[in-house]
């Protein structure tokens, strides 16, 4: 596959082996049914697959194949999606399911699509490489019998002898970077060789941006971390909330670093229609890399990540985690923590669980496990008639708490359990006064008190942020950034460079004098070729003056100009 | 509300206003182009002159020698090319323009040229205050999109004129889909002045957003010019097979470049600007590997950024192979640009992914 310019030139036949090889471009042959047998059929097929035609097909499958996923919501992006839309089509999902659609770009049949494609590149490529490097190796084909049937010709007639003026050409046409050498009576030139490496170099880069992507799939891992300011991480698999890797992932590929979160600072529009909209999100981390690094400190935002070896460590959410403590009827803590509340809206209205598992003795010194729901507005506007928030930031904090008391549940079965979620199967709420359900809304200072001398929880005013960080690990990019840019350079030169060659023949004619004649040829019409021929002309015209033409020029007159001459 | 707050929002009504008189003086340009079609449509003296003198001066190029006697002494002038033109292809010489040839229409193609010069730098200065007002990129949403993408396209077309191409011809339709672009602009995308989430804040949206705007102005250039090639290119066979096409046709085809210019031109600018949409992609991928995580997320506007490259790709690679020239490598850059434009207008109504911000 792969040349990428009209080839609407000049009629090969005509020009014999001087037209041939401008460029390395496959030839198109018409499909010749196979001869029997397996190689037959093998090599037949191969000729199909690194044809241009079945090139431009894959092509064209490839972008059709990459459509739906685009428009079908994928397993890769947004798994909530892709359950609701299961849930929405019934009939159609389990079709789906059997099509691979919900992971286009990881299924069999793209897979197929773009490694067909790529094989096909490949046995496209390495032929025209070795072409390539013998054209490199060899020397521009000598010029052709009639130089008038070229798209491009001129001539003269000149007092200087021809051995002068192929001299003249000869340097001429090297100065000005041609590949030159004298064949015979002429002088053979050819130059934008870097047409045809760059289109070699674009396909080769390519192939190195698909081996460098499937690898850093393969190699990847992504994990994300919710971390309270004041506290830590470090790069260790049991640290991460949430972690997914390539197949090819290993445990101790992990790069080892550790940060605390020092502060987090999230802006916001207060005024106007779009009030409330972020404006900016800064976390300042202090960071160490490897297991004794030096503590250095530096700020991660929503674009700058922060890079420690292979891996990346993004900001990518945030919310708040207010200081709660909980003390037993005699006045004793048993809990003080910071605890993170998850944001249900883009005002971070939050909810949360604040879980007391050990160290609490209830009225009757027995042993008993706590647990309270928060409910967290960061902004409470008593006017708008609702317990969501109002703004971002936090401008007038309450918090909704409601009390349990019993067992937990699984916690001390050591079954995995949501830190965001309260079990109330064998928990009994905590009843007020009237028989109600408990329930308060605290002010940051301000205290519930459990009924019966039960304990109570203090909402203090202390209120940490918390920010979520993803971790991110996925080697090759520098390749796949390599063979980008190589591809962006090599596709420039393709595109832009033309390449092309020029002849001079300079012959003594019957009467004597000499006479000159100069033909260019270019892989496609432009109109580059004849203004470079003209300009070569005429510097050679200075070097080789022009002769009186003969009296009757009818006998020796080159200059007949080809049928359809036409500029 | 501030007093800086408040320049702003003085800052975004006089950009409005801008926009609001560009498109006025767009549209009277659209009507100068008009008359310059109906002027040009009167006289077929004039533009039967003009083919035979165009063709004449086309002659005068081919000797290549010519003798000029100075002082008695035959000295040579300095060699001229000949061109031969390739084999196969089709002798139809270039339309006139427009104008036919027609002394008041090709006045009233000066004049279109000149108001759209006017209303160019009327847009560019609305543009321009947007930008002030907000105090970054105007790229930041759909309205700030078109308004600038037009601004380019029809900068791109200028360019080329300044550049002495001959491309008036394209000025009609160009101004046409300009005037919807901006009409779409201002009544359904339009959105208040306003400051940027902070996944935005980042100097590759100078990069990534401008290139892709250029890229997509160039792209609508090279489309106009594949359309108007597939009209001519028919009307030019049904000539060479002894049809005769409709007079309306024949008056608006016959000005146009001959099919052989127009599949030319839509070729080097959409070949010109390929490499720059390559940019465009990796630039916006390494954006995406700071702020998202991943250089590459199968977000639905990157996945049709990668469609519209591959179908360019198909085009640039069906020019060169037998059987796909011409009118099937034509369908394929229409193909190609409507995934362009499905990319920008249905990916940012219709889908939802990484790239929504702003509403729309």
């Amino acid at each position: 596959m792969s040349k990428t310019e009209t080839d609407n030139g000049p009629d090969q036949e005509d020009l014999g082996a001087a037209g041939s090889q401008l460029s390395t471009a496959p030839t198109e042959e018409l499909s010749v049914a196979p001869g029997l047998g397996v190689i037959g059929w093998a090599r037949w097929f191969w000729r199909q697959l690194t044809s241009m035609r079945v090139a431009l097909l894959l092509l064209l499958l490839l972008s059709l194949g990459a459509i739906p996923g685009s428009l079908i919501p994928q397993t890769g992006a947004d798994l909530n999606k892709v359950d609701d839309f299961r849930k929405a089509h019934k009939t159609l999902a389990p079709i789906y399911d059997k099509l691979g659609l919900f992971h286009v770009y990881s299924s069999v049949w793209f897979s197929a699509i773009y490694i067909l494609l790529f094989v096909s590149l490949i046995g496209c490529i390495v032929p025209r490489t070795w072409q390539f490097v013998g054209q490199l190796r060899g020397r521009p084909p000598g010029a052709p019998r009639r130089l008038t049937r070229l798209p491009a010709y001129t001539t003269w007639r000149t007092t200087a002898e021809p051995e002068q003026v192929r001299e003249a050409a000869l340097a001429l046409l090297k100065k000005r970077r041609f590949r030159a050498h004298a064949a015979g009576d002429a002088i053979a030139a050819e130059k934008g060789y870097l047409r045809e490496l760059g289109n070699l170099a674009f396909h080769i880069a390519l192939i190195v941006l698909l081996v460098a992507f499937a690898s850093g799939q393969l190699y990847k891992s992504d994990g994300t971390k919710l971390v309270v300011e004041g506290d830590g991480f470090s790069n260790a698999l049991l640290q991460y909330d949430d972690f997914k890797a390539g197949s090819l992932f290993q445990n101790d590929d992990l790069v080892p670093f550790s940060f605390d979160l020092k502060d987090f600072k999230g802006t916001y529009e207060v005024t106007g229609p779009n009030r409330g909209t972020p404006r900016t999100f800064e976390a300042k981390i202090g960071y160490s890399e490897g297991a004794y690094g030096k503590e250095k400190s530096t700020t991660i935002k929503v674009n700058q990540p922060l890079h420690i070896g292979d891996s990346k460590v993004y900001l990518v959410s945030h919310g708040y985690a207010p200081v709660i403590t909980v003390r037993d009827g005699k006045g004793k803590i048993v809990y003080k923590d910071a605890v993170p509340l998850l944001p249900l809206d883009g005002n971070v209205t939050s909810n949360g669980v604040v879980k007391v598992l050990d160290g609490y003795r209830n009225a009757q010194g027995k042993k008993e496990q706590l647990g309270f729901q928060a409910f967290f507005v960061p902004t409470f506007d008593p006017k708008s008639g609702t317990m969501l928030s109002q703004f971002p930031a936090l401008v007038n904090p309450l918090l909704a708490v409601n009390a349990y008391h019993g067992d937990l549940g699984g916690v001390n079965a050591g079954m995995a359990q949501s830190v965001y979620q309260l079990d109330k199967t064998r928990m009994k709420a905590f009843k007020d006064g009237k028989g109600q359900l408990l329930k308060k809304l605290l002010q940051p200072g301000d205290t519930l008190t459990l009924p019966n001398g039960a304990g109570s929880l203090t909402f203090e005013k202390d209120i940490k942020e918390w920010a979520g960080f993803e971790i991110v690990q996925e080697p090759g990019s520098g390749w796949a950034l390599g063979g980008a840019l190589t591809a962006i350079f090599g596709l420039a030169g393709s595109l832009f460079i033309q390449r092309r060659r020029v002849w001079v023949r300079a012959v003594r004619g019957a009467d004597g004098v000499t006479v000159v004649e100069m033909a260019g040829l270019g892989r496609s019409e432009s109109a580059k070729v004849p203004e470079e021929l003209g300009d070569l002309a005429g510097i050679l015209y200075d070097q080789a003056p022009g002769a009186p033409e003969p009296d009757d020029d009818s006998t020796d007159s080159p200059v007949v100009p080809a049928e359809g001459a036409e500029k | 509300m501030t007093l800086a707050a408040a320049t702003n929002e003085h800052l975004a009504s006089i950009s409005n206003t801008l926009i609001y008189s560009s498109m006025a003086v767009y549209t009277l340009a659209f009507f100068a182009y008009i008359a310059e079609w109906l002027f040009g449509s009167r006289s077929k003296v004039a533009r039967t002159a003009a083919a035979l003198t165009s063709e004449g001066a086309a002659k005068a190029s081919g000797p290549a020698v010519t003798v000029k006697q100075a002082g008695g002494t035959a000295v040579l002038e300095r060699p001229k090319v000949v061109v031969r033109s390739a084999a196969g292809a089709r002798d139809v010489p270039d339309g006139p323009g427009a104008h036919g040839g027609d002394a008041q229409g090709d006045l009233y193609g000066r004049i279109a040229v000149s108001l759209t010069v006017l209303a160019f730098l009327v847009e560019l200065a609305g543009v321009a205050t947007r930008a002030a007002s907000v105090e970054r990129a105007p790229w930041g949403n759909m309205y700030e999109f078109n308004i600038t993408f037009s601004t380019v396209a029809v900068g791109v077309y200028l360019g080329l004129l300044a550049l002495k191409k001959n491309v008036r011809w394209l000025g009609l339709f160009l101004i046409t889909t300009v005037l919807l672009d901006l009409g779409l602009a201002v009544t359904v995308l339009y959105t208040a002045s306003d400051q940027l989430v902070p996944a935005l804040h980042s100097y590759w949206l100078y990069i990534h957003v401008s290139t892709a705007i250029f890229c997509g102005a160039v792209f609508y250039v090279g489309a106009v010019a594949t359309i108007l090639y597939l009209f001519k290119d028919s009307y030019e066979n049904k000539l060479q097979t002894g049809g005769k096409p409709g007079a309306f046709a024949t008056s608006v085809l016959e000005r146009l470049p001959a099919s052989a210019s127009l599949d030319k031109f839509a070729y080097r600018v959409n070949a010109a600007v390929f490499p720059l949409w390559t940019f465009t992609i990796i630039a916006g991928a390494i954006w995406a590997g700071d702020a998202w995580g991943r250089y590459w997320n199968w977000d639905p506007k990157e996945t049709w950024s990668f469609i519209t490259w591959v179908a360019y790709a198909c085009y640039l690679h069906a020019r060169a192979t037998a059987g796909w020239k011409g009118r099937k490598a034509a369908y394929l850059a229409m193909i190609a640009f409507g995934c362009w434009l499905f990319n920008y207008y249905g990916v940012n109504i219709f889908v939802s992914g990484k790239h929504s911000y702003a509403g729309v």
